[in-house]
């Protein structure tokens, strides 16, 4: 028996659970090569601004130890050669669109979201709140509860009422279940966790910093005990908020983890660099695991984890309604 | 272009030392089908359970039809994941993933081509040699490194080219001194039409500025450090001046690796200038 793996935005129903992280699918067109991008749950897009941005300058990359170090800056041709170029290209192809976007301020992002309601083919808007603030001296939204919550309250009200938005949080905040909190109360329908959280690396050689920016995100399978982490304290706080997991998912074991800590989606980032069918592996490998474990619904392995020790994986039904 | 790239796990057919360098020959049909010199793969280096996530990138050095199709690279020792290279012995498997990039552009009517190149650079030069001369050009060779051991196929270029110049910076083997050097003599004397060059990015701008004095395109191979290689991750980029006279930030692995010489800002890689799409405080569209 196949499993049924469809997952829930909202209402908004996927056919698989795995997407691609934003910033790491690039347009969409390159991964079609080597596979069909409508097949995995979700293209989610870089993080879209309003201007064209030519990004950091280079090095913007630095190998760390199962992990790697990146500073791009959002390097994009800005929302209008995004809605005219790369958006219809994944909306003919029928791909599940997430347009993550990323803005200096409150009214950019609302911007965006304007921007994009009048845009055929977008599944879902993430809010990327790892972002400068550029009212409050280059602070991250994500830093700043009420600013985070204000953003999301904003992008909401100017996103059509049938498409889910998705707040985007990072670990290195003092604390992500209130962040997380404060998101869904200013009316974020899912969340997405995590980012990559800052980290620096110092060339020996050259004795200067390995990236031209100083400090970069580090993604990869180094992070993925933090975003479980992260995943499990949300699930634990908001059991009924979707969760989409992301940081080091390489496997479909690494899939399944985080579903079982609480994410009823995973993204998959700095896996398509080094092996771009990730993607569509990884959701092979995590159908055979549900199977081989004897789940009929990959719904029902959400959480899974946050069970009562002792209590076996056969009474799961009733203890994911248990509020844990 | 001939199709797009593929991912395959080639069995290693045979390893050798070159002077300074390692070259390995991989099965891998479904690359050499696909190839045009200028062509890169990317190699997952460390093993199935490996801490190293991104993928080496190789110019290809060639390609030979035995086992249904074998390609070769050339590589040296840098840092961990060429090391782990070095050490793969026949019958290893190798997963990569190519053929990759923007191959050389190939001129239309029989002409004069002059390949440069510096250190492990001049490689993908000879699949490129051979083409060229089945077109009816005349190749000549300029190649260049520190020391002899590290001037990649100097034999090669002597059986191939018209003529070959060869240089040292310490002076073991041909001229001493760089490949910028001899290149305008070079140029002069053969009447070149075109040059093709690969090699350290200091090389390519000092060639590109010799050619821009003689008034003939030059194409060149830049090297940047990738992540991906296929165009997703956007961290190989550097600034090159478009058709339309704009400069943008073009990813080296899917818009180059080859470009023209003119096109590329060489004193401003590493920076986002002030007049690019999209810089800070600069240009908007
Ligand atoms: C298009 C292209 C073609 C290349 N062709 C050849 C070739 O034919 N022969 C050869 O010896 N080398 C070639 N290189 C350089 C080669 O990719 C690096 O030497 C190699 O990645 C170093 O890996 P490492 O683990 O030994 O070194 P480390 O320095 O430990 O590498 C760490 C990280 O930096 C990246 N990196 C470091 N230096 C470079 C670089 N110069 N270019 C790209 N990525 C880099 C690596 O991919 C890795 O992610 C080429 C690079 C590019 C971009
Ligand atoms: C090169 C690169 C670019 C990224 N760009 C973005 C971006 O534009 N917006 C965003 O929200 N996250 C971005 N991220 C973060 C990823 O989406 C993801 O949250 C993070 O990398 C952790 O997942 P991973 O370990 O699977 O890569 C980027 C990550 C990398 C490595
Ligand atoms: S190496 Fe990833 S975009 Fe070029």
């Amino acid at each position: 028996m196949p499993v049924d793996l469809r997952s829930y935005l909202g209402h908004v129903e996927l056919p698989n659970p795995v997407f691609t992280a934003s910033g790491c699918g690039g347009t969409g067109r390159e991964l079609a090569q080597f596979f069909d991008v409508t097949r995995i749950g979700a293209f989610v897009t870089r993080s879209i601004t309003m201007a064209p941005r030519a990004g950091r300058p280079t090095p913007r990359m630095a190998e760390t130890p199962s992990g790697m170090l990146s500073a791009v800056g959002l390097q994009g041709p800005g929302v209008e050669v995004f809605a005219e170029r790369e958006l219809p290209w994944l909306a003919e192809r029928g791909a599940r669109t997430i347009v993550s976007i990323g803005g200096g301020s409150v009214a950019e992002y609302t911007a965006l979201a304007r921007r994009l309601a009048g845009a055929p083919g977008v599944t879902a808007v993430e809010v990327n709140l790892s972002c400068p603030n550029v009212e409050d001296r280059g602070r991250v939204f994500a830093r700043d509860g009420s600013a985070a919550a204000e953003v999301v309250a904003s992008v909401r009200a100017a996103t059509r009422y049938d498409v889910p938005v998705i707040a985007k949080l990072a670990p290195d905040v003092a604390d992500v279940v209130s962040l997380a909190r404060l998101c869904v109360d200013g009316g974020a329908d899912a969340l997405s966790m995590i980012n990559a959280p800052l980290g620096m690396s110092v060339d020996v050689d050259t004795m200067r910093p390995s990236l031209a920016a100083g400090t970069g995100g580090l993604s990869g399978p180094a992070i993925r005990p933090l975003a479980v982490r992260c995943v499990w304290q949300v699930h634990a706080a908001l059991p009924g908020v979707p969760i989409v997991g992301m940081g080091g998912v390489m496997t479909g074991r690494d899939a399944l983890e985080m579903v079982l800590a609480g994410a009823c989606a995973v993204a998959v980032g700095t896996a398509l660099f080094h092996d771009p069918y990730a993607c569509q592996r990884i959701l092979r490998e995590l159908e055979e695991l549900l199977q081989a474990r004897g789940f009929d619904r990959l719904a029902d392995a959400v959480g899974l984890a946050h069970r009562p020790a002792g209590a076996g994986p056969r009474n799961r039904i009733d203890l994911e309604e248990s509020s844990l | 272009m001939a199709g797009s790239p593929v991912q395959v796990t080639g069995t290693v057919l045979t390893t050798r030392r070159v002077e300074a360098y390692h070259a390995l020959t991989v099965v891998a049909p479904a690359v050499a089908d696909r190839f045009r010199p200028g062509h890169f793969v990317t190699v997952a280096v460390g093993g199935p359970y490996s801490s190293m996530l991104t993928r080496r990138a190789f110019a290809i050095h060639d390609v030979k039809p035995d086992y249904g199709g074998t390609v070769e690279f050339v590589f040296s020792v840098r840092g961990p994941g060429t090391a782990w290279l070095a050490d793969r012995r026949a019958r290893d498997t190798l997963d990569l993933v190519g053929p990759l990039g923007r191959p050389f552009p190939l001129p239309r009517d029989p002409c004069t081509c002059v390949l440069v190149g510096g250190e492990y650079g001049s490689a993908s030069l000879f699949v490129l040699a051979d083409v060229l001369q089945r077109r009816g050009c005349r190749v000549d060779f300029v190649l260049g490194a520190s020391s002899a051991d590290r001037v990649f196929g100097a034999l090669r270029a002597r059986r191939m080219g018209e003529t070959t110049t060869l240089t040292t910076e310490d002076g073991s083997l041909g001229m001493r001194g760089e490949v910028t050097d001899v290149l305008a003599g070079v140029i002069a004397d053969a009447r070149a039409d075109v040059v093709y060059a690969c090699g350290p990015m200091a090389m390519l701008r000092g060639v590109t500025a010799v050619c821009v004095e003689f008034g003939i395109p030059v194409q060149v191979s830049v090297e940047q450090a990738m992540a991906c290689g296929v165009g997703i991750c956007m961290t190989c980029v550097v600034p090159v001046i478009a058709e339309d006279g704009v400069t943008r930030m073009v990813r080296a692995c899917t818009d180059g690796p080859v470009f023209l010489g003119e096109r590329v800002r060489f004193d401003d890689v590493g920076t986002i200038p002030f007049d690019a799409l999209g810089a800070p405080g600069g240009r908007h569209g």
